[in-house]
């Protein structure tokens, strides 16, 4: 998604003189136009994400909208406390950019992947994280993204969209396909296994499936509880920890709800047998793969 | 200057009392930079100009310097560490209080916060100058060093990072804990033009120091102000334990003897 972002960004920066880019040295194939366009706008801030963010506090402090880019475990977790000190609590219009969410730098190894991104980030005061479910999702999401006055988390992933899916406009809780006696719920890209799965299984009538590319929730979108109170069956989908993810949220919503379903919930397990390989391998360890999802889907559906 | 050393006097009686209703302690580091401070918003800071107290834990030196300016109330600065209060141990993150932009605390976050403001000038043209108090203990984190590399590398001319050195920190010298010597020579070899003020406790001595600053020069500046933590109440300069301490009554009336006249 990175090049769709930095095509975005060009764009934006192009008509919007108060966007200032800093990146913590990362970027090379993807982040050259965008310094181009930008010039004196586009710095490098060099291998230092703690200064990277106190710096675009200050900046954002004097009406400028700072981007600060690196991949997502080190935009995130070394500089936690200026995201949460000089962003959060002081609310200051900082929009954090992530790539390669979850295992997305897979073979790279664990260093590289953010499990936990989304559960930090949203914990934080003011803080609302962003999360594209496909390359075509990207340009819809930062706009969004921009209209929201404070801090923000974008995270990155990779997902190629089938031409089939149904490409709503951006809202937090989107409905990308219809079926009837399932629902599928997945966080950004990770709903397109789910599709994959249903092409498996060879029938996509059987599942309602909602993408959520806003966290935290803030509340439950109508379509989504008369899906789950028509279907009673819940596959929850995301390539993050349990703790503090996409499925506590729900939950807590559904309880608010009073909503009810048979459910399984498939997330980021870490590293269960201590070995490494691609982003694949790693969704298949943890069932997060489209032939493991289709077993889910037909236990449900048992 | 006499008619200033009036108005500081008061300052320092104000941070003696307040600690002292608030049983609170941090009076040593507020004491340690009460002069720097004083100096910075009566003599050299434009009413645009910025400040940064990356030491947070001096707060209340900061809180009574803005009263004295007329930024907070005297009613305001009598809510100090109260419940349902701004004027907390450490300045306010909500933007709520007159002067405070940023909220401190956590080490090593103001020098960062000033860059960032220095580096927006470039964008806004403004002619704004951005200056930023740090502590000895401000000096060990990484994030301070990031920051000095960052405005030594974009020639920040127009950030002035003024270091309280008074040689304590949290929990013991810091000759003991982290030895930072030669410190002039490090902030220089981040490409800051370095001055010494020999006496940081004294107006005329940060007067001269401050003068001498030359601005055109394209780098960050940096002033080593070599103070006395807990300057001006004998019983407590240079002794890392009032870092913490609050006073009883009997060290109350010792610490303002000869100061009420």
């Amino acid at each position: 998604m990175r090049k769709e972002f930095s095509a975005t960004i060009g764009d934006i920066a192009k008509d919007d003189s108060r966007i200032i880019f800093l990146t913590g040295d990362l970027g090379f194939m993807a982040l050259e136009g965008v310094r181009d366009i930008m010039g004196d706008r586009f710095i490098n801030v060099g291998v230092s994400e703690q200064n990277m963010i106190s710096l675009a506090a200050g900046l954002a402090s004097e009406g400028l909208i700072p981007f600060c880019y690196s991949i997502a475990p080190f935009a995130v977790f070394r500089p936690a406390e200026q995201l949460r000190l000089d962003l959060g609590l002081h609310n200051m219009n900082v929009k954090i950019v992530g790539n390669g969410g979850g295992y997305g730098y897979g073979i790279m190894g664990a260093t590289h992947h953010a499990l936990e991104d989304i559960a930090v980030v949203s914990s934080f005061q003011n803080f609302h994280c962003y999360i594209p479910y496909c390359n075509e999702d990207v340009q819809n999401t930062v706009k969004s993204m921009l209209q929201y006055k404070g801090p923000s988390y974008l995270r990155l992933g990779f997902g190629v969209v089938p031409p089939s899916i149904f490409r709503p406009e951006f809202s937090p809780i989107r409905k990308l396909a219809s079926g009837d006696r399932l629902t599928v719920v997945g966080l950004g890209p990770a709903i397109l296994n789910g599709w994959t799965a249903l092409e498996e299984i060879g029938d996509h009538s059987l599942a309602d499936l909602f993408v959520v590319s806003e966290m935290p929730l803030s509340e439950l979108s109508e379509e989504l509880m008369l899906s789950l109170n028509r279907t009673k069956k819940l596959l929850i989908i995301e390539e993050h920890v349990s703790r503090g993810g996409l499925g506590e949220n729900l939950a807590l919503f559904m309880v608010k709800h009073q909503i009810n379903c048979r459910f399984i919930h498939r997330v980021a397990l870490g590293y269960p047998n201590g070995l490494y390989g691609s982003q694949g391998y790693h969704q298949k360890l943890c069932g997060l793969d489209p032939l493991s999802l289709a077993a889910d889907i037909k236990t449900l559906l048992k | 200057m006499k008619e200033l050393e009036t108005y500081k006097k008061e300052c320092l009686l104000n941070i003696l009392r307040l600690y002292k209703k608030a049983n609170a302690g941090h009076i040593a580091s507020s004491l340690s930079c009460l002069d720097i401070l004083f100096f910075l918003y009566f003599k050299q800071m434009l009413d645009n100009d910025h400040f940064i107290l990356s030491k947070g834990h001096a707060a209340l030196g900061l809180y009574v310097v803005l009263a004295a300016k007329g930024k907070i109330s005297s009613d305001e600065l009598e809510t100090f560490y109260q419940d349902g209060t701004l004027l907390a141990a450490h300045p306010p993150c909500s933007g709520k209080l007159n002067g405070v932009v940023f909220g401190t605390g956590s080490l090593g976050h103001g020098l960062s916060l000033a860059t960032g403001i220095a580096l927006s000038t470039r964008y806004t043209g403004k002619n704004d100058k951005v200056y930023c108090l740090i502590s000895d203990g401000d000096c060990n984190e990484g994030s301070t060093w990031e920051a000095a590399l960052f405005s030594g590398h974009h020639k920040l001319n127009n950030l002035i990072t003024i270091i309280d050195n008074n040689g304590l920190q949290g929990f013991g010298s810091t000759k003991d804990v982290i030895e930072m010597a030669p410190l002039k020579t490090k902030w220089e070899s981040f490409n800051f033009d370095v001055y010494i003020a020999e006496n940081g406790n004294d107006l005329d001595c940060l007067q001269k120091v401050f003068k001498s600053i030359e601005f055109d020069n394209p780098k960050p500046k940096c002033i080593i102000a070599k103070t006395i933590k807990g300057n001006g109440v004998s019983f407590m300069e240079n002794k890392m334990e009032w870092h913490y301490l609050p006073m009883s009554d009997d060290q109350y009336f010792k610490a303002l003897q000869g100061k009420i006249t």
